[in-house]
């Protein structure tokens, strides 16, 4: 476990007291069990062991959420025979968060195949959850043999085009992308003409200070182009989000924690709770990565969000599911 | 009486076909008389095995996934000349090609993944 962290100021960059140098120390610390937590402006680092000591407001912030991801419902192989057990233990964990989150974020790959009994698996398991309202996006496993359709029916009910939508929780604006769409040989993800075109009027009308949050399956940054983990028109996507003080992105796909701050916008990829993948170049191909039964836990995870308002960045905690 | 006792051999030459006619083409008119060609791509660690399978006018290509993820082959041509659906572990899907061409493929899933087969 890293040491104590320093609470001070090192480079304002966006004269708004935020440090990003703090913050990146501290979401490298994320994954050991520290939460972090905006005050004043302020990055504040407890470790979890402490948290008695903190006031619930100090805690839970404003705004608390949960990001699951790539469940892979009908996976059964090798690396993880039973993913509806480790489902199970993320539910277990996110109830017993000291701050109950408000709702909950499914970045994709829901199911493996596709198939009814698997969205139907994962809809029952969620129930058991203290947080009531879901938000999916679909992950390219949801999208198999109908285009899509029977994803739009079960959690798109609201959205536009493939699936994607926005909504407002706490003045803060939330967006669902689709990246998993029409792909084309060679290529990473895509969002679109279409969708773009929808995200550039979405967003036009926000106030420079209104916090973003997007969520889509694919990475919406460059992680590794050659496993096919980027998305070719990010770019413009994030062009029309250039004006807000503070956009956090949430991935998924990629089945492991990677983070990467670049100018107002935080990258923030998440673990699987079905099984992990290696680490980019680390392997011949970016498939299901076994690890011995004890330390299967320890590689999935969930990650919980919490937000102040009025204030910029949004605290992002990875835990693991041992 | 000689000559149709020959006439006779070659019919019966002709008839049993496998390997009889030996002028240069050796198996070319039995393929064509008995079964046509087969081919195999192995898909496994997210890659197509052969990349590149060139095969006869009439070859029957089958794609077996090897690999512990789900695939699919489709090929990128609009219209599709084929498009499996998703194959899970050990799963095949076959397609015959009857027309000679170049058909590239890939994985709608792992669009990464791309394959060729070129039909002559």
């Amino acid at each position: 476990m890293a040491g104590k962290l320093k609470d001070e100021i090192l480079y304002d960059h966006n004269h708004d007291g935020i440090d990003r140098r703090g913050f990146l120390k501290c979401m490298a610390w994320a994954g050991t069990g520290a939460l972090c937590v905006m005050s004043g402006g302020v990055l504040k680092s407890y470790s979890l062991n402490r948290l008695p000591e903190m006031s619930s407001k100090d805690a839970m912030g404003e705004l608390s959420f949960v990001q699951i991801s790539d469940s892979h419902m009908g996976f059964n192989k090798p690396a993880n025979p039973d993913v509806a057990g480790t489902l199970k233990a993320a539910v277990d964990k996110i109830n017993a968060l000291s701050a109950a989150p408000e709702f909950m974020l499914h970045t994709g790959d829901i199911s493996h195949l596709s198939k009814p009994e698997e969205f139907d698996t994962v809809d029952q398991i969620l129930k058991g959850a203290k947080p009531k309202d879901v938000f999916y996006v679909p992950g390219e496993h949801d999208v198999l043999n109908d285009d899509g359709k029977q994803f739009l029916e079960r959690y798109g009910k609201a959205s536009k085009g493939a699936g994607w939508y926005s909504f407002d929780k706490k003045g803060a604006h939330f967006i669902g992308l689709v990246n998993v769409m029409n792909l084309k040989a060679g290529g990473l993800g895509t969002l679109g003409h279409e969708q773009l075109e929808w995200l550039e009027d979405d967003v036009k009308h926000l106030k420079h200070s209104t916090p973003i949050v997007i969520f889509a399956h694919i990475p919406l940054w460059s992680v590794y182009p050659e496993w096919g983990w980027g998305t070719e028109d990010s770019a413009q996507a994030l062009a029309y989000l250039k004006k807000f003080g503070s956009v956090t992105v949430l991935n998924g796909h990629i089945h492991q924690v990677m983070q990467k701050v670049e100018g107002n916008v935080t990258f923030h990829t998440a673990c699987s709770t079905a099984f992990p993948q290696p680490q980019p170049g680390k392997a011949d191909s970016p498939g299901p990565m076994k690890v011995p039964a004890e330390q299967l836990k320890s590689v999935l995870g969930i990650t919980d969000v919490n937000y102040i308002q009025g204030q910029h960045a949004l605290a992002v905690v990875d835990s693991t599911l041992a | 009486m000689r000559r149709s006792v020959s006439i006779a051999v070659l019919t019966v030459a002709l008839a049993t076909g496998v390997g009889t006619i030996t002028v240069g083409q050796k198996n070319i008119l039995a393929s064509a008389q008995e079964k046509p060609a087969t081919a195999e791509v192995k898909i496994d660690n997210f890659s197509f095995g052969p990349a590149t399978l060139t095969v006869p006018v009439g070859t029957s290509v089958t794609w077996t996934n090897r690999d512990d993820i789900p695939h699919t082959v489709v090929s990128t041509d609009d219209p599709k000349s084929f498009k499996s659906k998703v194959l899970d572990t050990d799963e095949k899907f076959s397609f015959t090609f009857s027309k000679a061409g170049t058909y590239p493929y890939f994985c709608s899933i792992h669009p990464k993944m791309t394959g060729k087969v070129i039909v002559q």
